[in-house]
């Protein structure tokens, strides 16, 4: 246990920074007089107090981080600090179990928007302010996470940029070291999503929706402060504007940062996952769209066209918004955006699924076996950006696909178990390990995922998390080798 | 003029071997004491041993009063090194740098005065890749060279029966093509030249020597052979400095396959290359060539560092029907053997690369210089300066001009314009003059022409 002392002696730094945070919602609940002050005062206290027992206990431990703590203090921050978010909710909503509380809260930070509450314009305007927030301290954790954290620990996609190859990846290591990394993408993270919120904005929203749906776009997860979501505001020109940071969201947040630090777009250019999430984004908007008229769910190719435009790109980025129950569309069209979900956005993104680099990957993988079958003497690397990528990297996607595909039927399977139909267990398992959201039939985004059972939330709340770590920074903590010396 | 070469080996002889019966002082230098004696034993020249970077090697080879170095040992750095000390410590007027690594050259401060101070830095591998990547595009040339800044091409034609022009006299051509301007420079047959005349006859077999403007290299070809179908699918055997530089010139024009011998080269090689199929095998290898559909090739190109290999592997390609093979082949002897037989084209790349590498020794105003036919006969561009007085070309008919039998003016490009020679063009000064001649013993004399005299200044 005392080898565990430095990674709990950080995440005691890590939750009192967070209950700080806690401040934000107490200031908004301060501005609109809504009653639920002391919720946030008591949830502030607790958790302060609760960091710095664990940081007087922990401390005298002058061990450095090792590597392999990473994996662990990554692991446990996603799951303490959603349990201390649940205390101002469960404080000002009474009837709230902890188990959903739980959910709503590791779908915040894990940047999902899958909610079980409904009734959401009556709610407290802190209480809304506080989910939303989540969202976006999630979606800077990770994209933090994935670009600078996580290829250190040598998992994730964006390992596979970490080529010390020369060529046009070299500078995707974007700074010496991951504090100046991790300044420069909030610092880009933060400026779109001021840019954000001074669109949405313009485009119609008041400021206190324009600022918290600012936070859920950037974090790509999909909670809003009514329960129609888009619909409620139902302005093509908000919808634009919404799609355009949805779409920005989940471009690879190191991309960006390189694109401002050489105030031009020739990262986007080389980065060799831009374009073909563009152009799936795109052919996917048009196809849905043309598909919708034909089967005459709107009677012009306009309207489908934006309510396409809308839902497609909000559920292939993983953000989760709907402007419209595209559950009630003809089957495919929700399918195909379920699909899409999968892979569609970058690494070092806030979304979720597969990720659009392991994709390519797979793809190109593929090609080279028919290949080596025409050819058997043929050397046929599978290239990205020009550069050679090496086997190990082939094979740690492969693995993770294999974990990605393995965990998506074990978790339907247990939610079919406990009573749910097929389609709503699978769909509630992609749209979580996905971190998407909404999923079809009862967990669809007209409804929400209240009507579960206590078992499948907690199910969902591990698909989530699963999805978030990139599966094996979670799962390796689960091995044994990993508490062995 | 006195000329010291550094490095004896494949460029280095050649270069002091073509150098040397050019009346010159030349002194080789290399760390290979063998290698020397075996230069020695052939030609009228001197030789230090020693490293070609090191100062004192370079005094006993006698820098100080040196005209002109020529750095083309294998190691770049070398070279680098060499050209900066001869300039620094010793004044050398002239300095040429054999460079492999682009890198060098992509920075042109790096070969600057305030860097190494380089005259002129010669790529053997780019030329060669250049010599075959017009080889590609024009499949039926036995050689393309482009002058004037790639205004003017001379190519060197096999005639065929079937050409409209073959069995006529050359005057018919202006009839055949009255839109395009060409001029027959010189026509081989066997190994005998034959100086053109407007009713020489042109016969099956010959090697046709024309000029003609850029743009109309096909049509001037299609009078001497029937077209191929242009090339699709190339492939190269040998996947070393010019395989890979070749298979990346023309990889997104035609469909390529390269077969290397090496695995790790080939993993080097498939990762630099986009398109092209690296195939790991031996390119001897028959199983190999028929698997991989050789018989459906336009063109193979053997370009290993082995001559036996490229040659092998050559006629095996030939025997399983690839439509032309084209082989590197380093041994002369190995080239008068092969040439016209059953390997289309055999390259020399020692002969190929030396061409700038003279335009820079030779006297006069040369800008330009080709060795055609493995280094027997030459095509040169000169700049023609001065007047009347000063110079023994301009103002005066081409007629007019004193000409060694066997030399020949085959075209003058003025500004942006060709003029093919006529006996009646007159050279003007500032003209580029392109010169064809067929024995190198006439070039001194040639070159004599182009020269200003002292009393012009």
């Amino acid at each position: 246990m005392a080898r565990q002392l430095p990674v709990l002696h950080a995440l005691s730094v890590l939750i009192v920074i967070f209950a700080l945070a806690m401040l934000a919602p107490l200031g908004v609940s301060f501005v609109y007089q809504d009653g639920a002050r002391h919720a946030y005062e008591k949830g502030l206290l607790i958790t302060l107090a609760s960091g710095a027992a664990l940081w007087f206990a922990t401390r005298g431990t002058s061990a450095e981080l090792r590597p392999r703590d990473g994996f662990l203090l990554v692991a446990l921050a996603w799951t303490v600090l959603p349990a201390f978010a649940t205390l101002p909710l469960l404080s000002s909503l009474p009837g709230l179990s902890f188990t959903d509380a739980y959910f709503e809260t590791v779908s915040g930070l894990t940047t999902t928007g899958a909610t079980v509450l409904s009734g959401l314009d009556h709610l407290p305007p802190s209480i809304n302010f506080w989910r939303m927030f989540l969202v976006w301290l999630g979606g800077m954790g990770v994209v933090v996470l994935a670009v600078a954290v996580l290829p250190l620990l040598g998992v994730g996609g964006s390992q596979i940029f970490r080529a010390e190859t020369p060529g046009p990846m070299k500078e995707t290591r974007l700074a010496r070291r991951i504090t100046e990394a991790a300044k420069g993408l909030w610092l880009v993270y933060a400026v779109i999503t001021f840019a954000c919120i001074f669109a949405m904005k313009a485009a119609g929203m008041g400021w206190f929706d324009a600022i918290v749906h600012a936070f859920s776009t950037l974090g790509l997860g999909a909670f809003s402060s009514h329960d129609t979501s888009f619909a409620y505001f139902d302005s093509p020109a908000i919808e634009a504007v919404a799609i355009v940071f949805m779409v920005i969201a989940g471009l690879n947040f190191g991309t960006h940062f390189l694109a401002f630090r050489n105030l031009s777009v020739s990262p986007f250019r080389s980065d060799p996952e831009s374009g073909p999430y563009l152009a799936v984004l795109a052919a996917s908007v048009i196809g849905i769209a043309l598909y919708l008229t034909e089967n005459g769910v709107y009677p012009g190719v306009w309207t489908a066209l934006r309510h396409s435009a809308f839902n497609v790109v909000s559920i292939a980025t993983t953000a989760g918004f709907s402007s419209t129950d595209y559950d009630k569309w003809p089957a495919f069209a929700p399918m195909w955006m379920l699909f899409l979900s999968c892979f569609v956005t970058c690494s070092g993104s806030a979304g979720g699924g597969i990720k659009m680099v392991r994709a390519e990957l797979m793809v190109r993988q593929a090609l080279r076996e028919m290949q080596r079958v025409l050819h058997p003497r043929a050397q046929v690397p599978v290239k990205l950006s020009g550069q050679a990528v090496e086997n190990n990297i082939i094979f740690a996607v492969l693995a993770f696909m294999l974990m990605y595909g393995g965990s998506v039927i074990v978790m339907t399977m247990l939610l079919a178990a406990s009573g749910l139909d097929i389609i709503t267990a699978f769909s509630a398992v992609m749209a979580c390990i996905n971190n998407t959201g909404p999923g079809l039939r009862e967990v669809g985004p007209a409804t929400t995922y209240a009507s579960l059972n206590d078992f499948q939330t907690w199910v969902c709340v591990l698909a989530m998390l699963l999805g978030r770590l990139e599966l094996f920074a979670l799962l390796v903590i689960f091995t044994p080798g990993f508490w062995r010396r | 003029m006195k000329i010291i070469v550094l490095g004896a080996g494949q460029v280095g002889s050649t270069v002091a071997e073509s150098l040397v019966s050019e009346a010159n002082d030349i002194t080789v230098v290399d760390v290979d004491a063998a290698r020397l004696r075996n230069l020695q034993d052939r030609l009228d020249l001197r030789t230090v041993v020693g490293s070609a970077s090191h100062p004192s090697v370079l005094v006993s080879a006698g820098i100080e009063d040196c005209d002109l170095v020529i750095a083309v040992t294998q190691s770049d750095e070398t070279n680098l090194v060499a050209c900066r000390i001869a300039q620094q410590l010793f004044n050398v007027p002239t300095r040429i740098a054999r460079l492999r690594a682009t890198d060098y050259l992509a920075n042109e401060r790096v070969l600057g005065p305030d860097c190494f101070d380089v005259d002129l830095a010669i790529c053997p591998e780019q030329v060669l890749t250049d010599y075959i990547v017009k080889l590609v595009e024009f499949p039926e040339a036995l050689q393309v060279l482009e002058f004037a800044h790639g205004k003017v091409s001379l190519i060197a034609v096999r005639a065929f029966q079937g050409g409209p022009l073959v069995g006529h006299p050359l005057k018919e051509i202006a009839k055949h093509i009255p839109s395009v301007d060409t001029r027959v420079a010189a026509i081989f047959r066997g190994e005998s030249p034959i100086l053109p005349e407007g009713d020489t006859v042109v016969e099956a077999g010959d090697e046709v020597f024309c000029l003609a403007a850029t743009e109309n290299i096909r049509q001037v070809m299609r009078e001497l052979r029937r077209l191929d179908q242009p090339v699709r699918r190339v492939m190269i055997a040998g996947g070393g400095n010019i395989g890979l530089r070749l298979a990346r010139a023309i990889e997104r024009d035609y469909a390529i396959k390269l077969i290397e011998y090496n695995k790790r080269r080939c993993e080097f090689l498939s990762s630099r290359l986009d398109r092209t199929l690296v195939l790991h095998g031996d390119v001897t290898d028959e199983a190999l060539l028929e698997a991989e559909n050789v018989g459906d090739m336009d063109l193979f190109v053997a370009v290993t560092n082995d001559d036996e290999n490229n040659i092998m592997s050559c006629l095996l390609a030939k025997r399983m029907g690839a439509r032309r093979v084209v082989a590197l082949i380093n041994r002369r002897s190995y080239v008068d053997l092969l040439q016209a037989g059953q390997i289309d084209i055999a390259i020399s790349p020692a002969q190929a690369t030396i061409g700038t590498l003279l335009a820079h020794v030779r006297r006069g105003h040369i800008t330009q210089v080709h060795s055609l036919r493995r280094g027997a006969a030459e095509a040169l561009e000169a700049v023609v300066h001065g007047d009347r007085d000063s110079c023994r070309c301009v103002g005066r008919k081409i007629e007019e001009i004193d000409l060694p039998k066997g030399a020949a003016i085959a075209a003058v490009v003025r500004g942006d314009t060709v003029i093919m020679a006529h006996h009646d063009t007159v050279v003007m000064a500032e003209d580029h003059v392109i010169v064809f001649v067929t024995d190198k013993k006439l070039l001194p004399r040639v070159e004599k022409l182009f020269e200003v005299s002292a009393d012009f200044v």
